[in-house]
Formats: structure tokens, sequence, C-alpha cells
């Protein structure tokens, strides 16, 4: 750290389901592996979150599985796998050496699946458990868990009797009422609500007549979804009182004071990182440097501080007019 | 315990520092452009200004750029461009790259004194065995500025280069004259001239190896004349090396977009191209 000993120290800590942080950025889930080590120092990073990891060795979707498109990216990835084994020995072994804490982010098609998964990872030196429940759900036809609030409460509620680490739930943008969704998660003992994953999208190339994804549909990611996103996270704030960490199209400073006005503790940062590689640690400095300009000492001072004149819900009748 | 961030209230820019051992041997910078010149109807030559270690470059590897965006577009991801020259000394870097799409549209608007962000160096190059004397070079297209700095490296090691270029049209040969003043020996192959089919290039490269010119194949840009390489290596016990391409988001290994299949002794294994290669064992390659 700086030797700077003057009045002007910001302090960026935070709490965030279950685990102190030392600032408010982490990666975004399969956005980061450990190759970006040779660009960025991971100890600067609030927290370190995995690829999801599934309990078997999975392929991946088709290619391609990226297409982009203005303010924002489409991806089919399909989360490819190595499986349990090689996490544990070759992938924790790589963080062991950083001091931030490492959020394991978990996959499975079953709700039993993702208990059992959670008991096995619940080991020293994974600091959280993350689950991605926006992956298909078989129990329930392939619809992943976080579309509804009772196949996310039962997920829960599983995951939550499997471990005793702080368990945070990444939910769905995708669903008609994710407010409800992120209660469902806090009634059934999640710690932390992630709010959230890729909005569900499709690119069609006009000279072929035909999908540019080779699984046809994907999720969007990038600052084209950050205005709906932070309204989720603003509706959720409302809903729970559990964490909320903010995770959609953040790639600058600013971005992140928004996400903590609509009320989220922390946020992620996926797509920035594949544009600019040190967009996590330039936005932690360029945080300090605003709560500087700003004379705001804790940054947590402003998570749900969005100001919000006369009414108490904004009217939105001219969007969902009603009969 | 509270971490706090230790920043000059004038310093927006400053960065928060962390370790003091870790030093990044991969970075995003603002390299000024020298120059952007027209080498034909196609082709680009961009020279850069660059920090140390994007100078530090090897042949083979590199840069994720971001493109400027051209009138009525927006390309949204980094554009993946091989290294066609590094040069340390002078800390600068150079691209040939073909204007193709909306990037490279952009990239065809930067003058000298325009400021294009780099990221880089990136992936695995070429390896020059030590045992090797005489290699050949084999490219089409934009493969070509993938080979061309591979000519220099070979010089220096006092390893002889035949290369064999080759290109739909004579006019649109790019990088003869630096091949030639590395002092490769340069035969050209073109469509135009129904020369560069793959029983044509089979039959050079069958007198190559007859002559003894030929130790090991560097190749890059056609699945074709991969595939003529491959079976030639496979019959003479030969090595080779292959600079591949696949579409990419990251460039560092996070996002597995840009992943091919190998064949590693008769198993299907998938690999990152950002990262694993570009470069890798001509052996392994699956077209
Ligand atoms: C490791 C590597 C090195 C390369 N080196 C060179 C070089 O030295 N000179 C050169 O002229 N070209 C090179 N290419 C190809 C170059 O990256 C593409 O021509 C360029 O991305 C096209 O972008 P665009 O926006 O102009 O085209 P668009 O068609 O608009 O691009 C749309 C998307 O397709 C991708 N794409 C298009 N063509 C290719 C391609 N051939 N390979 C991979 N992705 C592609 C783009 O990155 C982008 O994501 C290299 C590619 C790779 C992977
Ligand atoms: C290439 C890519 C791979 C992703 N893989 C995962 C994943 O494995 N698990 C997960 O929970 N989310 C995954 N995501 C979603 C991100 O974690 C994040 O929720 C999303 O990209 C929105 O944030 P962003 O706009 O900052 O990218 C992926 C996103 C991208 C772009
Ligand atoms: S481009 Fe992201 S892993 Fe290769």
């Amino acid at each position: 750290m700086n030797a700077v000993t003057r009045a002007t120290m910001v302090d960026l800590s935070v709490e965030v389901g279950g685990l102190a942080l030392r600032n408010p950025v982490m990666p975004a889930s399969g956005t980061f592996a450990e190759g970006l080590e040779r660009v960025i120092d991971f100890n600067l990073l609030g927290a370190i979150v995995t690829k999801t990891i599934t309990r078997e060795l999975r392929a991946g979707n088709p290619l391609p599985r990226i297409v982009e498109r203005p303010g924002g990216l489409i991806n089919a990835i399909g989360i490819p796998s190595q499986g349990v084994p090689y996490f544990l020995e070759e992938t924790m072994r790589h963080y062991a050496a950083c001091d931030a804490p490492l959020v394991v982010s978990i996959s499975a098609p079953t709700a039993e699946g993702f208990a059992s998964l959670a008991t096995e990872l619940s080991i020293p030196g994974v600091a959280a458990i993350e689950a991605n429940i926006s992956c298909p759900n078989i129990e329930e036809d392939g619809k992943a868990y976080a579309i509804r609030a009772d196949s996310t409460e039962k997920v829960t509620r599983e995951l939550r009797n499997a471990t005793k680490l702080p368990l945070w739930v990444k939910l769905t943008p995708n669903t008609g009422d994710i407010a409800e969704v992120a209660r469902a998660a806090e009634a059934a003992g999640a710690d932390a609500v992630v709010v959230a994953n890729t909005i569900l999208s499709m690119a069609i190339d006009i000279k072929t007549f035909r999908p540019c994804l080779g699984n046809v549909m994907g999720g969007l990611s990038g600052p084209a979804i950050k205005p709906i996103i932070l309204r989720q996270v603003f509706q959720c704030a409302k809903a729970v009182k559990i964490s909320i960490i903010g995770c959609g199209g953040v790639s600058t400073a600013e971005d992140v004071v928004e996400y903590m006005l609509a009320g989220a503790s922390a946020v992620q940062v996926g797509t920035a990182t594949f544009l600019q590689p040190a967009a996590m640690t330039t936005i932690v400095s360029d945080l300090g440097a605003f709560c500087l300009r700003r004379e705001i000492p804790r940054v947590t001072d402003i998570v749900r501080g969005v100001v919000i004149e006369e009414a108490d819900e904004p009217d939105l009748a001219w969007v969902n007019p009603r009969p | 315990m509270a971490f706090t961030a230790a920043i000059q209230p004038d310093a927006a820019t400053s960065r928060v520092t962390g370790s003091a051992r870790w030093k990044p041997d991969i970075v995003a910078e603002l390299a000024p452009v020298i120059r952007n010149d027209a080498v034909n109807a196609e082709y680009r030559h961009l020279v850069v200004s660059c920090s140390d270690v994007a100078a530090a470059a090897t042949p083979g590897q590199f840069f994720q750029l971001l493109c400027p965006h051209p009138a009525g577009e927006q390309p949204f991801l980094r554009r993946p461009m091989s290294v066609y020259g590094a040069d340390p000394a002078n800390r600068q870097l150079e691209f040939l790259y073909k204007v193709a799409g909306a990037g490279t549209r952009g990239l065809d608007t930067l003058r000298a004194g325009d400021t294009l962000d780099i990221m880089g160096p990136l992936g695995v190059g070429f390896t020059l065995d030590p045992s090797w004397r005489r290699i050949v070079a084999i490219g089409r297209g934009a493969g070509l500025a993938t080979l061309a700095p591979l000519a220099l490296a070979a010089k220096r090691k006092g390893v002889h280069v035949t290369a064999i270029l080759s290109a739909r049209r004579p006019e649109l040969l790019v990088s003869v004259d630096l091949f030639r003043a590395h002092g490769a020996d340069v035969i050209s192959v073109t469509d135009a001239e129904q020369s560069s089919g793959p029983t044509n290039v089979e039959r050079i490269l069958r007198q190559l190896i007859v002559e003894e010119r030929c130790d090991a194949f560097f190749t890059c840009g056609s699945s074709r004349l991969m595939r003529v390489q491959q079976r030639l290596a496979k019959e003479f016990g030969l090595r080779g090396q292959i600079a591949m391409e696949q579409q990419m988001a990251c460039g560092i290994g996070l996002c597995h977009c840009c992943v091919r299949d190998f064949n590693v002794n008769g198993e299907i294994v998938s690999r990152r191209v950002c990262w694993d290669g570009p470069v890798f064992d001509l052996s392994e390659a699956l077209p």
C-alpha cells in the first residue's frame, strides 16, 4: 500500500453475505481465471470467484460461443468444467497464496446434486459458496431454478442444510418477479443474492439467415444490460435484508456507485475484464478517488443511498398501465 | 480489518498498490501510432510505440487491439492480431492486417499521432529447436504476417528459412521483401498462376525435403496446406508448428470461446487457442 499519511483515507471495506472484504469489487463467475494474474495483482481484489464448476467433466457448447453486439456480447459457453478433482488439486493450489477470499461457484442439475457438491467443497481455503441457479433444473423440465420462487427456495434450503459456509445465490434476470425470487432465497437461508446473470438473447446472421451462436440462444452481458440489472438490484433491495451483490455491465467506478446506491453492497465485474484486463483494480482505485472527492469516509455509507423524492414507489403507470 | 485505499485527492488515475513483488508481464496500454500505411489493396502496415513489456513480444505471439469505431459501426470486442515485428531497442511494435470487417476498418482510420489501446504480448509463440538448421515456413493470406517475424528470429540463431508464400494474386503477396531481407529463400505461389494448389505445394515440399532443406515445418493460414505438411511430416519423421486462429473475446484464457479440438495421441482434447496457443504442435492440429 502507498505510504500516504494524510487524513484522506477512504475505507473501502464491506461486509457481504458473511464475508469481510477489503473492497467491494470481485470478478463475475466465468470471466476470471488464473491467467489474469499476469495482468493484475489478485491481492487487490475484494474476493476471487471461480468459474462455475460441476461435479463431472463437461465439454461446453458448440462453436461459435460468442457474438458481439453494440454495448455487449452474447455468450453460450455452456460451463465447460474440469470436474471436482481438478478443482481441488489445481485450482485450489493456485489460489492458496492469494489472501483474497475464494468464492466457489457451483452448479448441478438437481437440488441434491447442488447440496452434495456444496458439502464436498466446504473445506478450508473455500470462503463461500456461490450457487449458480441460473442453469437448467432437470427436475423442472430444464427451466432454471431461479426463474421461480418455489424452486429457488427448495434448492437454497438444501444448500443451506449442506454447508455452514456463507451461501450466495446467483439469480437469473430472466424471470417475471426477481424480488419474489430473492425473498425466497432469503427465506431459505441464503446469506446473499447475486443479482444477476446474463439476459437470454439471440443474434441472427442476415447473410446466412442462421443464428450467430452454435447454441442458437445465449446470454447478453456488458454495458448494454446494466440499466436492467440495476433496476433488479433496486427491486431486490426493497424486498430483502440480506446482502445484494450487483452483477451486470459494471465497467467503471461510477457503475459501482450506481449499484451501491440502488442497494448492492458489492459488485462483480465480468465482460469489462475482456476489454480492459485491469478493469477491476482500476475500478477499486477510482472508487476510492470518488469517495475522496465526495468526502465519503466509508464506501458502505452509500449502500441503499438512492434518493427518491415524494413517492416511495416510482410511478410506472406509463410502462405498466393498470387496467 | 478494514482495508483502506490510499489515494491522492487529485490523482483520479492513481493505482492502489498491492504486493510489492508482483509485476505484470501482460499489459494494456495506449500506444502512439507512428504510421499506418497501405501495403496493397487489402493489407495495412501499422507501427506503434510501446512499453518494454509489450516490445518483448516474440514471433507467433499476438496482441488484442481495441479498435477505434469506424463510421456507423461499433466493434465491441478487441481483435487479435499477430506480432509482425517487435523491436525492444526502439520500443516499437508492428502489425500487418487485412481490412476485413468492422474492427479492421476501425484500425484503418488510425493516423500518425493517434493512440491505439493494445494488450499483450499474449499466447505461446513459435520455438526453434537448437538442433534445427533449416526450416520451411509456409503461409497464406494473413498467416504470412504471423510467420514473417520467425524469419528474423531464425536468422539470429543461424537457422536457414525457405518461405513458401501463398496468395490469391501475385499483387496480394505480402512480406516477400521482409523474408528476403532476413535471408530467406522465397518461393511464391498464387491461385491466379495456379501454383498454390496442394499438389504443387506438396511437390515443392518433397523437393525441399530431398534436398535436406527442411528440418521442421512452420505454418499458418490454410488448413489445406496444413494437411499436406502433416502428411509429409509423418512420412519423413519431421516436426512442425502451426499458428491457429479462432474468434476471441478475452485473449487471456478466461472465457473459453476460442477453443479448438486437438488430437493428442489419438485422444481428442479441447484447448484454448489464446492461452494454450496460438502456436501448437503440427501433428496435433485438426482442421
Ligand atoms: C491469434 C490471431 C492472430 C491473428 N493475426 C492476424 C494478423 O496478423 N493479420 C491479420 O490480418 N489478421 C490476423 N488475424 C485475424 C484477425 O483477428 C481478424 O481478421 C479480425 O479479427 C477481423 O476483425 P474484423 O472486425 O475486421 O472482422 P469481423 O468479421 O467484423 O469480425 C467479427 C468477429 O469475428 C472475429 N473474426 C473475424 N475474422 C477472424 C479470424 N480470421 N480469426 C479469428 N477471429 C476472427 C472477430 O475477432 C470478431 O469477433 C489473427 C487472428 C488470430 C486469432
Ligand atoms: C464468457 C462468459 C462466461 C460466463 N460463465 C459463467 C459461469 O460459469 N457461471 C456464472 O454464474 N455466470 C457466468 N457468466 C455470467 C457472468 O458471471 C455475469 O453474470 C454476466 O456476464 C453479467 O456481468 P457483466 O455484464 O459484468 O459481464 C459468464 C459470462 C460470460 C460473458
Ligand atoms: S479468448 Fe477467452 S479463453 Fe481464449
